[in-house]
């Protein structure tokens, strides 16, 4: 493990927290507080990080399509997606006639506890985690894709046939895509040998595992960002919104802050893959290192971790946003199509060529 | 006591459901209204419900006196302004049998090749973005400017410019007319190579377009689906080949045909139709001849007594005015033969048991504008 000057800083910070709080309350109340803590911290990034995302799609998009996008609240219209937010929280909440009104409310809330849960996994540097599973790749598939129980339950009880369509959709879609994603993800964990975020991290100190593993590696990361993206119900893969075919799809109904929910949420999801797509394949928060050359690496690791780690995902964030605004939008049956006969042939092969590559040693 | 009036519903088989798109949706372009019976997402029945933006314009006609006629038929299919303007205007000068000068039409043909071309960046922008690649969207405003900037200077109007009367011109081209037209067809043949790469070539949008919605010749004629609609179906149908006005006669220019009949022939059609339009300007825009830009007309205009008929080639098919003169200065009747409205009835037989991710397709491909099917 390289001597990181920022590594101490995390950590010495959360124990002078720690130590604080139980040297003046009882355990009890400490482990209470310290909770909240961690949990308004979550909140407060999960909102910033959601709103500069908004802003950020805003001005890639505008860039892509001749616009200046958002520039007249705040300096370069940075206040603008806050602006509209505010507005959002005091729109009125239209209710449905003849809608299913607990399941209504409902929806939006487990579509954002369930990309609130998967954040909770990720590290953001080193010791920067809330937890540390040693399964934790496994737990933020397994949470994240909880999403499409609130897509679903969204369009059945909006009581309106377009929000049903693109619920349908999205079920049939997410279902599928999850297979590619957690497999792509499992060539990695066969050549890193663990399902652990921060023992992932740390086997790419030296080399990421895009590199490490080559070319299936590299197949996989592909996959990993189509399936992704198909995932999180993004363009070329919106078929759940379609805006053109179901007018907004299974969030047609929804209006003011539920509707906020969806948005926010669909763009946590968008940061939560990136997030584990530069964790797993890039190396996450560990600078860029060679072996051998030791002054290059220390220039490295002057550079932050987390600016490391904002970077890998700002650039995978960034190739998605282009693939949303560069493709048409897919038909439902040619999505099945990719995801059944290409993408899970392509993968279940690779898994087996990654497989053979680690068992014959020849991955660096 | 007053009886509701209710719209009919199609009847319903097991397991099939109706949905309304329209009169406010994002795909029909504006308000038209399509009752559409599916089964899960399968298109079983559709039924266009037309009229919410009828203007009664052909009854209006009847009290409106020629010169009137031509501004109302700006508004019918507000993409060809210019080409409609033109109908109007033949009929009056075949009726009549006047001959407008050389440079009138000149300026008569360039425009109207102009307003193809906007019209089609217009169509393959919101194509685009039916299909959902939403940058389409902003290429084809971004060049179709360029021609509203030309027709600002020389006509005094971007969208419905009114700019042609019986025998001529409301007034002459601006000086700087001919240097934009040139410097926007050199800049324009470099983005429409943009076109080709974002769309033309992207696998998905060939897959979500080819064999999708297909339309034999018969049917286009039985139809009477004209236009790069019906061009795209082998159907020779271009009134500017077949019956030539302005300067149809004297220019070169191919008629594009596609036999496949699906929607990427009908895409295919309207983007090498955007060359020839180019290709025609090309030839005229350096030889308008000096001259008077309208001929002597009367202060009123009445056409001697007998029916007319006149065709014309918008950028969505053949338009037709039939007219009644009683030798007054209105018309006894002026019937529009739109090419949208005839391009709208295909749209049931084609897009049957397909996806409703493919009626958008189709829809967009058949380039229909609403207030054309209403007027």
């Amino acid at each position: 493990m390289a001597s990181n000057i920022y590594d101490n800083f995390v950590y010495s910070l959360t124990q002078w927290i720690h130590n604080g709080l139980y040297h003046m309350l009882p355990p009890v109340w400490a482990l209470v507080v310290e909770l909240t803590i961690i949990g308004l911290v979550f909140l407060i990034f999960y909102a910033l990080v959601g709103l500069f995302l908004v802003y950020a799609e805003r001005k890639v998009c505008a860039f892509m399509q001749n616009r200046i996008g958002p520039n007249r609240v705040g300096p370069y219209g940075i206040f603008q997606t806050i602006a509209d937010f505010i507005k959002l929280l005091m729109k009125e909440l239209v209710t449905i006639k003849n809608s299913d009104k607990l399941l209504f409310n409902l929806a939006p809330f487990i579509v954002i506890i369930a990309s609130f849960m998967a954040i909770a996994a990720i590290p953001f540097a080193k010791g920067l985690h809330a937890i540390d599973f040693d399964i934790g790749i496994l737990y933020v598939i397994a949470v994240s894709s909880l999403g499409v129980v609130g897509v679903l339950l969204a369009g059945w009880s909006s009581n309106n046939k377009y929000s049903l369509i693109g619920a349908m959709r999205s079920g049939a879609q997410i279902i599928s895509y999850e297979l590619s994603v957690g497999m792509s993800l499992l060539t990695i964990i066969i050549l890193a040998g663990t399902m652990q975020f921060s023992e992932l991290v740390a086997g790419q100190e030296y080399g990421w595992y895009i590199f490490k593993g080559h070319i299936p590696a590299f197949i996989a990361f592909v996959v990993f960002l189509i399936a992704s993206t198909a995932e999180t119900n993004r363009g070329p893969f919106d078929l759940a919104e379609a805006e053109s075919e179901l007018t907004a799809g299974f969030h047609t109904e929804y209006s003011g802050i539920k509707f906020a929910f969806f948005f926010l949420a669909e763009y946590m999801n968008m940061f939560i893959v990136a997030s584990i797509a530069a964790t797993v394949f890039l190396g996450g928060w560990m600078p860029f290192h060679v072996w051998g050359w030791t002054g290059f690496n220390q220039v490295m690791d002057y550079i932050p971790p987390s600016i490391w780690y904002i970077g890998k995902t700002g650039f995978v964030i960034f190739l998605m946003m282009l693939f949303k605004w560069t493709f048409p939008r897919l038909r439902i049956d040619q999505l099945l199509t990719l995801e059944w006969k290409y993408l899970l042939p392509i993968n279940l092969f690779n898994i087996l060529l990654m497989a053979f590559i680690v068992l014959m040693g020849w991955h660096f | 006591m007053k009886e509701v009036i209710h719209t009919p519903v199609p009847s319903v088989e097991e397991e099939e459901y109706h949905i309304n798109m329209g009169p406010q949706h994002p795909s029909t372009h504006g308000v038209l209204r399509l009752v559409v019976t599916l089964q899960g997402e399968i298109v079983k029945k559709l039924k266009p419900h037309c009229g919410y933006i009828h203007r009664g314009m052909e009854k209006m006609c009847e009290k409106d006196t020629y010169p009137q006629i031509i501004h109302l038929t700006d508004r019918m299919d507000y993409l060809s302004a210019h080409i409609n303007n033109h109908a109007v205007c033949l009929l009056v000068e075949n009726a009549l049998q006047i001959e407008v000068p050389e440079r009138v039409k000149y300026i008569r043909t360039i425009m109207d090749e102009l307003c193809r071309i906007q019209s089609h960046q217009l169509w393959w922008a919101s194509f685009g973005m039916d299909l959902g690649g939403l940058t389409c969207f902003f290429y084809g405003l971004r060049d179709r400017e360029k021609i509203l900037d030309i027709w600002e200077e020389s006509t005094g109007a971007r969208f419905l410019q009114s700019y042609y009367t019986p025998g001529g011109l409301m007034w002459d081209i601006h000086p700087n007319f001919q240097k934009r037209t040139k410097e926007f067809l050199k800049y324009f043949r470099k983005k429409i190579k943009d076109y080709e790469r974002i769309l033309s070539g992207n696998v998905i949008f060939r897959e979500r377009s080819r064999k999708i919605g297909l339309m034999t010749k018969e049917e286009a004629i039985s139809y009477g689906v004209t236009g790069p609609s019906g061009r795209g179906s082998g159907f020779s149908c271009d009134v500017r080949k077949h019956h030539p006005y302005g300067l149809y006669d004297k220019v070169d220019f191919k008629e594009i045909l596609y036999q496949q009949g699906d929607t990427l022939a009908r895409y295919m059609v309207r983007m090498d139709e955007m060359y020839e339009s180019m290709h025609i300007i090309d030839q005229l825009i350096d030889n308008i001849p000096q001259g008077d830009y309208s001929a002597k007309m009367k202060a009123v205009i009445k056409l001697p007594a007998g029916e007319y008929y006149q065709r014309v080639e918008t950028a969505r098919g053949d338009l037709g005015l039939y007219c009644i003169s009683d030798g007054n200065k209105t018309p006894y009747r002026l019937k529009f033969r739109t090419p949208s409205f005839s391009n709208l009835s295909i749209l049931d037989h084609i897009s049957r048991d397909l996806k409703i991710a493919d009626l958008v397709a189709i829809g967009g491909s058949l380039d229909l504008v609403i207030p054309d099917i209403d007027r």
